[in-house]
């Protein structure tokens, strides 16, 4: 069940040019893996959605590059402010798979973590821009890394149930080559909860609100 | 005074237990034919608000009759209409007329997204009066370049009300690029930065013709309410504050009675219109023609 709190902050740690945010759990149920929250934003009139990176026990954490207004702000918060957080949100990965590989691209190795625990911990094949993003791999256990020009798909194994998080020209290519592929996308949203049509994708040929029906769509 | 969710801003099927906290959800905009929306992107923050870009992203009459409208019978509900001509709007106003689930129809005359309608506010409102018995609020855009004449014809023209304020049109550039943030490339600005905005457009509208208005933009609090209220609503909508807090419609309900008994008082209309010199002579005992005169000494 979706609750909104305000939740005081834990830590702020540096992952490469990444941030891992670690809040308080407070009331708020971490949810299935894949699932987001809306972030509140210091000084930002809007939140921002993240997945869940990490549920250790009475904290949730969040891994963000930060790169726009909202995310720098998030990143400038300190061990005792308060974030308003809200969710869990969407709808996450089924974790009923028989030979789960995790992939992952950049930033959206954020939800692979606590996926990998969900998961007993499988095989993740994780792609990066440069040496320096890719300590973030360390969060997430068995994984290959690939580091640009080498691209994730030229690694990927056939057989396996993919479930793959990063940019959409890596999920789409791990689309069309992995039918059944569950791929968690990301696109601009104001609210999270399905009020504002913002963040709209083509499903079957028509236009779904990610936050609802997504961030986690199965490729067809 | 009504709390109510601003037009587009809420999905009462998504979020029941948001809507719940509202006294009437009114829903997204309804057009005869469905619309699939604008391109993304269609939502982008700016430093003082946001602009979004939807497009009327809707279902269809025919669809939303059947298939939307059941759901929603349980709410006291206004129904936003759209369309392209008055004839479009009148259709609507008629098919609805006939159903029991809907308690007023919003007349969305100033969609900022989509290409304006080629009759006049006025004509649209003439149309729909004729289709329908139902309370007829017309939502009007601030950006209008006589927002007390256009509210003064709508109310000749047979509307019960006022929704104000709608969102202005507004441009956001990718600072890189140089190129719009937003498919469509211009959007609708709402958010903190329209409060001055929505408080002029009711101050004005209500001197101009003391009907009813429905005040948005920048609620925020219960005192961005309550100014509202002062300057000439008669019921509050929430908009943007939606979207980074879905709590809002209670904590601003708290918020207004605390505000509203820390003037003394025990009920927010009784600062109805007090942002005006004498509010009451605009709605008992002017005639039209001197409420024309007195609006026109209200104007900055």
């Amino acid at each position: 069940m979706r609750k909104r709190e305000r939740l005081s902050v834990v830590a702020v740690e540096a992952v490469g040019p990444y941030v891992l945010l670690r809040v308080e759990r407070g009331r708020l149920d971490p949810g299935v893996p894949g699932q987001f929250f809306m972030l509140e934003a210091p000084g930002r009139v809007l939140p921002r959605p993240m997945s869940l990176c990490l549920a250790p026990p009475a904290e949730l954490a969040f891994l963000f590059d930060p790169v726009g207004p909202g995310t720098r702000a998030l990143a400038e918060v300190e061990p005792g402010d308060a974030l308003h957080v809200f969710g869990p949100l969407g709808n996450g990965f089924s974790l009923d798979v028989a030979r789960p590989l995790l992939v992952g691209g950049g930033i959206g190795v954020a939800p692979l973590p606590y996926l990998s625990a969900a998961l007993g911990e499988p095989r993740a094949l994780l792609g990066f821009r440069t040496e320096w993003h890719a300590e973030a791999a360390a969060l997430v256990p068995n994984a290959e890394v690939v580091i640009d020009p080498v691209l994730v798909t030229e690694a990927l194994e056939p057989g396996r149930d993919v479930l793959a998080c990063g940019p959409e020209p890596m999920l789409e290519a791990v689309g069309d080559l992995c039918p059944g592929a569950q791929l968690a996308w990301e696109a601009p949203m104001a609210c999270g909860y399905g009020g504002c049509y913002g963040c709209v994708v083509d499903v079957d040929g028509r236009r779904a609100r990610l936050c609802v029906e997504g961030p986690v769509l199965v490729a067809a | 005074m009504s709390l109510l969710n601003a037009s587009g801003c809420l999905d009462a099927l998504a979020a029941p237990e948001v809507t719940a906290e509202l006294d009437a959800y009114v829903t997204k905009t309804v057009t005869p034919l469905p619309r699939e929306g604008n391109d993304a992107p269609r939502i982008a923050e700016t430093d003082s608000g946001m602009l979004n870009s939807i497009g009327l992203q809707n279902p269809g009459r025919d669809a939303f009759v059947a298939d939307v409208l059941p759901r929603l019978a349980h709410l006291r509900l206004w129904v936003s209409v759209g369309g392209f001509t008055a004839a479009e709007y009148a259709d609507t106003c008629a098919v609805l007329d006939a159903r029991a689930e809907v308690e007023q129809l919003e007349l969305n005359l100033s969609c900022p997204n989509v290409d304006e309608a080629a009759d006049s506010a006025a004509e649209i409102v003439a149309a729909c009066r004729a289709a329908t018995s139902k309370p007829l609020w017309a939502k009007l855009s601030p950006a209008l370049p006589d927002l007390p004449e256009v509210a003064r014809a709508v109310q000749a023209a047979g509307a019960d009300g006022l929704s104000l304020v709608n969102t202005l049109r507004g441009l956001a550039l990718d600072e890189r690029t140089l190129r719009p943030r937003l498919g469509r490339g211009v959007g609708g600005y709402s958010g903190p930065a329209l409060k001055p905005v929505a408080l002029a457009a009711v101050f004005a509208a209500y001197g101009a013709t003391g009907m009813p208005i429905v005040g948005m933009g920048r609620v925020w609090s219960g005192s961005d309410a309550l100014e509202l209220i002062a300057a000439g609503a008669t019921h509050v909508a929430l908009g943007t504050v939606l979207f980074s807090d879905p709590g809002a419609p209670a904590r601003i309900r708290a918020e207004l009675a605390a505000e509203t008994a820390a003037l003394g008082l025990s009920d927010p209309a009784e600062v109805h219109g007090r942002a005006h010199a004498d509010p009451l002579s605009i709605r008992t005992t002017l005639d039209r023609t001197s409420r024309v005169e007195r609006a026109k000494s209200l104007e900055i």
